[in-house]
C-alpha cells in the first residue's frame, strides 16, 4: 500500500495525475502537461513535491569518521549549511545510492536518499556504523519541496528575508523561514536550473505549497509533476539511481569521479574501485534516425553488441530524442555512429557530450 | 472528454469512422488524455495489411510508448504522414488526426457506439 504524501490533497485538487512511485502515491504530471511543464522549468520556475525523499540524520562524536568511511566524497573542511554530493559503495565497488550530505554543526549531518533506497540506504548505515554515532531516521517528519528555474529565486525573494536565501549553491540555511514558516533552505535542485529545496515539517507542507504558488503567480509558476522531473534530469543529463547506477556499477563508470576520492586513506568500496577501473562508461546519444529510444534497450557498434542504454526520452527544451547508455569503455567516442534496438526495430544514434542542456550563468 | 456521436469506437480506445467504402482511423480524446503530450508517431505504410485486433502504430509520449490497434482487417489505403511532423496534432484535436484509411475491409471487431463507448471508458476509470 503507497503512501501519501502531505500534499496528497493538493495534488489531487491541482488536477495532477496520481501514480504509485516508489511507494509513495505522487503526480506524474497535472493538466498542463509535461511538455509545458517541462518548460515553466526552463525558462520561469516550477514547484515539486518531493517528500518522498529520505532523510537521516548522522550525530555523534565519531559521525563525520561514519561518512568519511561509508561515503565516497570527502567532508574534510565543509562549514555549517554546506552540502556535499555523494556515492555510498559496497565492498564491490557496486553503487548503494547517491545522496547529499549536510552539515548542520560538528559532528552534526543530515543526509537526503533517494525514495526507492531509503529502508535499504538506512539498514547499510546501521549495519556499518562504528563508534559513537547515531543514525536517525527522519523521513516521515520533512516534507520536501523543489523550486526550480530562473525565476525561483526572485519568488522565494518575495517571501523571505535575504538572509535565509544561500548565496552559493550547495548551501543551505538551517533554521529559516519562508512565508513565516519555518524551513530549512538548500540551494539545490535536480533540474540544471538554479533553485531552492525546502524541508520543513509535514503539517506546514500544504501552507507552503500554496503560499509558493500565490506568491509565483506572476512569475508563471506551475505545479509540476515526476514526468517533468525525469525528462528536466535528462535533459541535464543527472544519472538516476536504477539506471545509470546500481548495486554493480561502480560510480566511476556512472561518471561521479568527481565525487570519489580515492586519495582518501579508505572508505568501503575504495579497493574494489581502484582494482576495476573503468571497465564501461555512460555516454549520451541522440536519435538520428527516427524514433524515441527507452531505458534497457540493446546498443551495438557495426553489428557488435557494445552495452545498453539506461534512460532515454524525448528532451521537451532542447527539442531531441536523447539517451543515456551505459557502454564498454573502449567500444566508443563522442562522433561515433551507433545503433539502438528499439523493439525489435534498429534506430541510428549518435555518441554526444554530456550534458545535453546547460544553463548560461 | 470529447465523444462524437457520429463516430464508433473500440475498447482499445480508437475511434473509426466509415468513409464510403474505406475505414478512417484514430485515437479517441480519452486515449490522447491517458497518454500526454506525443511526441512521436510510428505509421505503416500504403499496402500493408492491418488485422482487427493487432497493432499497426505506436505512438511515444515524453513518458512511455504506447500501441494503437486496428479495430478492422483490411489493407492500409492512406497514411497521414502529418502526423510525423506534427504528433502534438493528436492531442490537440484528436477526430481530425487520423491515423490510416483502411480498405478492402474483411473483418470489423464489434464496435462502441458513442453512448457504450461513454459507458466503457467510465468503468475503466472506477
Amino acid at each position: 500500500m503507497e503512501k501519501k504524501t502531505p500534499l496528497y490533497d493538493a495534488h489531487v485538487k491541482a488536477g495532477g495525475k496520481i501514480v504509485p512511485f516508489a511507494g509513495y502515491l505522487l503526480p506524474v504530471q497535472y493538466g498542463t502537461g509535461v511538455i509545458k511543464e517541462h518548460m515553466a522549468v526552463r525558462t520561469q520556475a516550477g514547484l515539486f513535491d518531493v517528500s518522498h525523499m529520505g532523510e537521516v540524520l548522522c550525530q555523534g562524536k565519531d559521525a563525520f569518521d561514519n561518512l568519511q568511511m561509508m561515503m565516497t566524497n570527502d567532508f574534510t573542511g565543509m562549514v555549517d549549511g554546506q552540502a556535499r554530493y555523494s556515492p555510498m559503495c559496497n565492498e564491490n565497488g557496486g553503487t548503494v545510492d547517491d545522496l547529499i550530505v549536510y552539515k548542520r554543526g560538528e559532528n552534526d549531518y543530515l543526509i537526503v536518499v533517494n525514495a526507492a533506497n531509503k529502508d535499504k540506504d538506512y539498514q547499510w548505515m546501521l549495519d556499518h556504523q562504528f563508534g559513537e554515532v547515531e543514525f536517525t531516521d527522519v523521513s516521515d517528519e520533512y516534507a520536501q519541496l523543489a523550486l526550480q528555474g530562473p525565476e525561483a529565486i526572485g519568488i522565494l525573494r518575495k517571501m523571505t528575508d535575504e538572509s535565509n536565501i544561500p548565496a552559493k549553491n550547495y548551501h543551505a540555511v538551517f533554521g529559516a523561514e519562508v512565508a513565516g514558516i519555518p524551513c530549512i533552505v538548500s540551494r539545490t535542485g535536480y533540474t540544471g536550473e538554479d533553485g531552492v529545496e525546502l524541508y520543513l515539517a509535514s503539517d506546514k507542507a500544504e501552507e507552503m505549497w500554496d503560499a509558493l504558488l500565490a506568491n509565483g503567480e506572476e512569475e508563471g509558476l506551475i505545479p509540476c509533476g515526476l514526468g517533468a522531473r525525469d525528462t528536466l534530469r535528462m535533459e541535464a543529463a543527472m544519472p538516476l539511481y536504477g539506471h545509470e547506477m546500481n548495486d554493480e556499477v561502480s560510480p566511476l563508470e556512472t561518471g561521479l569521479g568527481f565525487a570519489v576520492k580515492l586519495k582518501k586513506d579508505d572508505f568501503i568500496g575504495k579497493a574494489a574501485i581502484e582494482e576495476k577501473g573503468k571497465k564501461i562508461k555512460r555516454v549520451g546519444l541522440q536519435v538520428t534516425g527516427r524514433g524515441i529510444i527507452r531505458e534497457e534497450m540493446p546498443v551495438s557498434k557495426d553489428g557488435v553488441s557494445i552495452g545498453q542504454t539506461t534512460s532515454g526520452t524525448h528532451c521537451p527544451f532542447i527539442g531531441k530524442a536523447v539517451g543515456m547508455a551505459l557502454v564498454d569503455a573502449e567500444s566508443c567516442e563522442v562522433g561515433d555512429k551507433l545503433q539502438v534496438e528499439v523493439r525489435g526495430r534498429s534506430v541510428e544514434v549518435e555518441v554526444i557530450p554530456l550534458p545535453f542542456y546547460k544553463r548560461e550563468k | 472528454m470529447e465523444i462524437r456521436a457520429e463516430l464508433k469506437y473500440s475498447k482499445s480506445h480508437e475511434w473509426v469512422k466509415e468513409d464510403g467504402d474505406v475505414m478512417v482511423i484514430g485515437l479517441t480524446d480519452y486515449a490522447q488524455s491517458e497518454l500526454g503530450d506525443l511526441v512521436f508517431v510510428n505509421l505503416p505504410e500504403e499496402g500493408d495489411e492491418v488485422t482487427a485486433g493487432e497493432s499497426f502504430s505506436d505512438v511515444e509520449s515524453v513518458k512511455a510508448v504506447s500501441d494503437v490497434y486496428s479495430p478492422v482487417t483490411g489493407v492500409v489505403a492512406e497514411v497521414n504522414e502529418d502526423l510525423m511532423d506534427a504528433p502534438e496534432s493528436i492531442n490537440e484535436s484528436p477526430y481530425d488526426a487520423w491515423f490510416i484509411k483502411v480498405s478492402d475491409v474483411s473483418e470489423t471487431e464489434e464496435l462502441l457506439t458513442a453512448e457504450e463507448y461513454e459507458a466503457f471508458v467510465e468503468s475503466e476509470q472506477e
